[in-house]
């Protein structure tokens, strides 16, 4: 069989509920090179998953936990072969071996093992941007078989958290109380890029005072524009994941940021930004390895110049022969 | 984009056994050694180790054995995966007499890593039990 002819007849399986091809075309999206990109090329006409929502925040707050229950919630409901719900859940791979420990999945035994769920991890890879470079594609193909609802829940701090708004509809962020300087520490980052805040394990102490800090911090102008006035205030919600509490307002505000995104036409616009910004990114990752590559050449030897002026004679000359060879499309 | 990509595993234990220390000190090594481990933990059944085994499109399962149950739940764990549709084969470690290795073989364990395996004979054996994995698309 065709290489062609064994993508169709995965999607075609995929489409009927076959968790293993389904398993196998994201495997596909993971690897990348050709297979990846005829993967693609059939995700053109395909729809998109009706809503992704990321969740993000640091290691030990509860995140998968958390996840669990959401699944829980976006699992109820009319279901068909395929799974109304998926998750990708992302762990850093290891910078020396390229191996990596993908545990996510033990959050998830309640949810895991049910119909209407699909789970599937994902080691970033040494992407440099934070998030598993497949997850674009991975959503595409989730929603090309029918999946309504992907939820992407990603480790760790700075550039990953950041990533997640490249890939989600509605990002929630999840904190523990106590955090106190962490919360500070994120708030270029985090407080910028989430829609929602979940504060968990509030049944410890120092819930109110992190749900204070927090709405201060939105309250001082945090709160983003829709494009026609109607701003969105990201809501501050107190959860304990592990007996449920508070999951259920969760979701709700999480639809409700949803609801919101589609009635001011930002839902569109996330999207249209979200494909410019793959492009881009896509565009920088043809050229990198010729910036490498022009770079290793030079001889410093030949000119006093800055590391700047080097730098723009490197760019000058792969600008120059944009269509040389090892640039065809990934 | 030619980087053969990581190989995946998955890695459970079944049942009511709770010794993960070993499947742990596995994981850590299988990940130095380049794998990406799905580590699925505790209290697994041979059904949800098919479940996830699926969705993660891993190429061997992996699965810990320090109850005794070796003989009952081995080959239970095999036809899980062969009535499923699916040719992974299936590792065990931990605890098993020497005597029970070859009924394991006849029931279709791909191999059996007891006490006292090298951490390089478990890297080999699961590269070569990868091996027999059905290959990627493309």
């Amino acid at each position: 069989m065709s290489r062609d002819d064994a993508l169709d007849a995965l999607l075609t399986d995929a489409r009927h509920g076959s968790r293993r091809a389904l398993g196998r075309l994201l495997s596909v999206a993971e690897r990348g090179g050709d297979a990846a990109s005829a993967l693609d090329r059939r995700m053109l006409d395909a729809p998109p998953p009706l809503w992704t929502v990321g969740i993000v925040g640091a290691p030990g707050v509860g995140k998968s936990t958390l996840t669990a229950r959401l699944v829980a919630a976006a699992a109820d409901g009319p279901t068909g072969p395929v799974p109304r719900v998926a998750v990708i859940a992302v762990d850093p791979s290891s910078p020396l071996t390229g191996g990596a420990i993908l545990g996510d999945r033990i959050r998830m035994q309640g949810v895991g093992s049910r119909p209407e769920v699909f789970v599937r991890s994902m080691a970033h890879r040494g992407d440099d941007g934070g998030l598993a470079r497949a997850v674009p594609i991975a959503i595409r193909v989730l929603g090309s078989v029918g999946v309504a609802t992907v939820i992407v829940e990603t480790v760790g701090v700075g550039q990953i958290e950041l990533e997640i708004i490249h890939v989600a509809d509605t990002v929630i962020a999840a904190m523990s109380p106590g955090w106190g300087d962490a919360i500070q520490a994120a708030k270029a980052g985090l407080l910028e890029v989430a829609d929602l805040f979940a504060v968990n394990k509030a049944d410890r102490p120092g819930v109110a005072d992190a749900v204070r800090d927090l709405e201060q911090m939105l309250d001082a102008g945090l709160a983003r524009g829709s494009g026609d006035g109607r701003a969105w205030r990201p809501p501050v919600l107190p959860t304990v994941a592990t007996d449920g509490t508070g999951i259920d307002g969760l979701w709700s505000a999480a639809e409700a940021h949803r609801e919101w995104l589609v009635a001011t036409g930002g839902l569109q616009r996330v999207r249209d930004e979200r494909i410019r910004h793959e492009i881009g990114r896509r565009a920088k990752d043809l050229l990198a390895g010729r910036i490498d590559a022009r770079t290793a050449e030079l001889d410093l030897a030949t000119a006093r110049q800055t590391p700047g002026q080097w730098a723009a004679l490197v760019a000058a000359d792969v600008c120059a022969h944009a269509d040389a060879p090892g640039t065809s499309a990934a | 984009m030619s980087d053969p990509p990581p190989i995946r595993i998955l890695l459970a234990k079944l049942g009511f056994d709770g010794h993960d220390r070993g499947l742990k000190v596995i994981a850590r090594t299988l990940r130095d050694a380049g794998f990406e481990v799905i580590y699925l933990g505790l209290r697994q059944t041979a059904g949800s180790v098919v479940i996830a085994a699926e969705q993660e499109d891993v190429a061997v399962i992996g699965i810990s054995m320090h109850n005794g149950g070796h003989l009952t739940l081995g080959p239970m764990m095999v036809r899980a995966v062969a009535d499923a549709g699916l040719e992974i084969p299936v590792v065990i470690g931990g605890i098993v007499p020497a005597e029970d290795v070859p009924t394991l073989r006849e029931h279709g364990i791909f191999a059996v890593l007891g006490p006292g395996t090298a951490l390089e004979t478990v890297v080999a054996t699961i590269h070569a039990a990868a091996a027999t994995h059905d290959g990627m698309v493309g």
